[in-house]
């Protein structure tokens, strides 16, 4: 069974607590970078509710909740990996990493498919494009609305193709036996940022779906 | 273990039998560019740091030159202005932030905790090469002309601006990577790779201080990467989110980005208080008045750091409610600072006092620190900063803490531990002259500005009334006193790097746990695995028995 212990630790125990501790604050830390956009949606919702729920209620409750549901189930597929793994089953882990992919490619193409559709509305980031033009949708709010959530639906999709190419190379480790029961906190580390980056979604998708204010009574 | 050089004074020897350290285990380039040897690292930090100080530095003199005369000198208004934000941008981020937790800190810490490296030595060098790529977003920024916001690139103008906004954001947006991930490897080489023997409270206090300036680190600069970042969207593909015409609110860009700039002048100050706490204890061979007192109070700073941004903007349009809070949380601060004030004063009484070049830097450090920190007890009051914002008062206030206080503590720590990072001795004479120079000239140029921003002299103008004249002439030619001290101190360190007399492990006498290995260190830091027994201020055993 191949150790990998660093040279500047003494034992694998140490190594692993070192890894979980580092992500865990690397967590803290992109949590703060979402803060500032979440800042400015509280912020600019405050001062203009009516034209961001005109863009709460222009985005497709279905797409944003499937999103969700797919997210939530990656992350649960993704803690059995973790599971298979301590318990010496690499290829099951390997199996359920590679759903774990597929479930987070699912998502990355429908949110790529729903900007795709607003880009089609004439609907784009900063307030720009004929979809403000239109009746009803020329509140400075809604422009506001739709930028952030370019920003921030972008920014998180950022990280789900960063996770993904976490999870892809965890996998190749998971399959090259490079990591197993004996070492499994490579693919927990992981586990936590894809864990992390879901419930990044789990903020956005009431922010950007199911919260259009007044405009939905 | 080889024998323990005791003497307070160097001791010159004959060339010993060559001893393996991390400087000349290998000579190729290579072998320095891709090191995972943390000194390594915490050397290329320093000399990467020292060259912006250089280039900010002269800036710096540059400005005050063009100051000379009311009108124009030598350089035009938007020349001024971009040069200005420049010397902002570099000093802030380029050498003040880094300076002294990612170049002493790396070296230092885990030597100070007895581990053979930090936790992640590849991602250390991996901060180092995002440091570079940051550093040379901001010099393609300057070549393209230099960027004329003020280093705090306040909207709207930021978005508007025809200078270079983008790449020095985007420069700035990496370097915060390199600070982030800084950060992280020091928590969690503090938290998991103590030595046998250090405990949470047997660490020498500069651990404490990089350990709380790590956790700044980690959570204000994201705020900051996020806040520019859509400055840079803003200024390029104009989607006014801080624009007040479509909606936005350019106070917000304020509030998030003071609420990273404002710990970010806690990364730059403890880690300053650091070194101050290490020094006063090894030149008064005395234990820390109170280490609890050092470590409470640095985790405080850290912690009521995050509430005190709002004091930035009394006068940008905030309640008076809002700004008392401000107020009172900024005036915290003092207290915390007049905690580890008075807890080095307390260690010097009745200590046996030796005074070198680093103690020389103390007392300036400790004089210019209460200077400025009781200027900022009193811009910290509402009624007072109406009066004095975006004068030179705010200017001399804060070089007064940056300068009189990062600047100095840096210098401290560049003596008291040039014998262990090079093996050798730097002229000690030369030194005393050199801090001198660095007071008077410090001094010279700062306090002026004092009294030209409560007479009334603007932040950032280029004209000014011909009044202030007189005393900004004497800010010029203390700004060239302080830059001849600078010359000085480089060329007397450089000769002593490869003349200076040998050091020997412990020439300070001291009893912090990086004195225990040779000087300089080998790869792995120590020859044999440490154990330390006594405290790192213990000065009650005499030299001989620190390793038993």
């Amino acid at each position: 069974m191949p150790e990998h212990v660093a040279e500047q630790f003494e034992d694998i125990g140490k190594q692993a607590h070192a890894a979980r501790l580092a992500m865990w604050i690397f967590v803290g830390s992109e949590a703060l970078f979402f803060s500032g956009l979440f800042a400015l949606y509280a912020a600019y919702r405050c001062e203009h509710p009516w034209g961001f729920g005109v863009g709460v209620e222009d985005n497709t409750v279905a797409w944003g909740s499937i999103n969700t549901l797919i997210l939530v189930v990656s992350s649960y597929v993704l803690t059995l990996a973790v599971r298979a793994l301590r318990h010496d089953k690499p290829r099951a882990s390997a199996l359920l990493i590679g759903v774990t992919m597929l479930l987070g490619m699912a998502f990355a193409f429908i949110k790529v498919g729903e900007w795709l559709h607003h880009f089609g509305d004439g609907l784009y980031p900063g307030g720009w494009g004929h979809f403000y033009e239109e009746p009803g949708h020329g509140d400075p709010g809604t422009k506001m609305f739709f930028t952030l959530y370019y920003c921030m639906t972008g920014l998180h999709e950022v990280h789900i193709v960063v996770g993904l190419l976490v999870l892809g190379f965890l996998l190749y480790k998971v399959l090259r036996r490079q990591i197993g029961s004996w070492a499994p906190h490579p693919l927990e580390v992981g586990a936590i940022y894809w864990h992390f980056v879901d419930m990044v979604w789990l903020f956005l998708w009431p922010l950007f779906y199911l919260m259009p204010g007044a405009v939905g009574r | 273990m080889t024998t323990i050089d005791v003497g307070i004074l160097p001791v010159p020897h004959e060339e010993a039998p060559r001893q393996e350290s991390y400087l000349n285990i290998a000579y190729t380039v290579k072998s320095w560019a891709l090191t995972t040897d943390h000194k390594r690292i915490g050397v290329m930090f320093l000399f990467a740091t020292s060259f912006m100080l250089a280039l900010g530095g002269a800036f710096a003199l540059l400005l005050r030159i063009e100051h000379l005369t009311p009108g124009m000198t030598i350089m035009d208004a938007y020349t001024y202005n971009r040069m200005f934000t420049m010397h902002g941008i570099v000093m802030v981020w380029l050498f003040m932030i880094p300076s002294i937790p990612s170049a002493f800190g790396n070296f230092f810490v885990p030597i100070m905790i007895g581990a053979k490296d930090v936790a992640f030595p590849r991602l250390n060098l991996l901060s180092f090469y995002i440091y570079l790529v940051g550093a040379l977003w901001v010099i393609v920024a300057l070549w393209m002309g230099g960027v004329d916001t003020g280093w705090t690139f306040y909207t709207p103008y930021s978005a508007h601006s025809p200078s270079a906004v983008v790449p020095a954001v985007l420069g700035i947006f990496i370097l915060g990577w390199s600070t982030i991930v800084t950060g992280i490897n020091l928590i969690v080489t503090t938290h998991t790779m103590r030595a046998k023997g250090v405990g949470w409270f047997k660490m020498p206090l500069f651990v404490w201080t990089t350990y709380g300036v790590s956790i700044i680190q980690t959570l204000a600069t994201p705020v900051l990467a996020l806040s520019l970042c859509v400055v840079g969207l803003d200024h390029w593909f104009d989607w006014g989110l801080f624009d007040a015409a479509r909606g936005g609110d350019p106070v917000l860009y304020q509030h998030l980005f003071w609420f990273y700039s404002h710990p970010a002048v806690y990364i730059m100050i403890l880690p300053a208080m650091g070194v101050i706490s290490e020094v006063v204890c090894t030149f008064s061979h005395k234990n820390i008045a109170s280490y609890k007192a050092i470590v409470y109070s640095t985790l405080g700073i850290a912690f009521v750091g995050f509430t005190t941004w709002g004091h930035h903007m009394f006068v940008a349009g905030m309640s008076v409610f809002d700004a008392d809070i401000f107020g009172i949380t900024s005036m915290l601060v003092a207290i915390f600072s007049a905690i580890k004030v008075f807890t080095w004063t307390l260690t010097m009484r009745k200590g046996s006092i030796v005074l070198r070049t680093p103690l020389l830097y103390f007392f300036a450090f400790l004089f210019l620190f209460v200077f400025g920190g009781m200027t900022g007890v009193a811009v910290a009051t509402q009624a007072l900063d109406v009066h004095w914002t975006d004068t030179y008062f705010v200017v001399a206030h804060f070089h007064f803490i940056m300068v009189g206080g990062t600047l100095t503590a840096w210098l401290a720590a560049l003596h008291y531990w040039f014998p262990k990072m090079t093996g050798r001795m730097y002229p000690e004479r030369a030194g005393y002259v050199g801090a001198t120079l660095v007071f008077a000239g410090f001094f010279m140029t700062f306090f002026p500005q004092f009294l030209l921003g409560n007479a009334g002299m603007p932040r950032r103008y280029y004209y000014y009334d011909p009044v202030f004249q007189p005393l900004h002439v004497v800010s010029t030619v203390g700004s060239w006193i302080l830059g001849f001290a600078f010359i000085w101190t480089l060329g007397y360190l450089i000769v002593a790097c490869f003349n200076g007399p040998r050091a020997g492990n412990n020439p300070w006498d001291s009893r912090s746990y990086e004195w225990y290995t040779t000087s300089p260190p080998p790869k792995h830091n120590f020859v044999e695995e440490p154990h330390f027994v006594l405290d790192p201020y213990d000065y009650t055993v005499p030299a001989e028995k620190m390793h038993a």
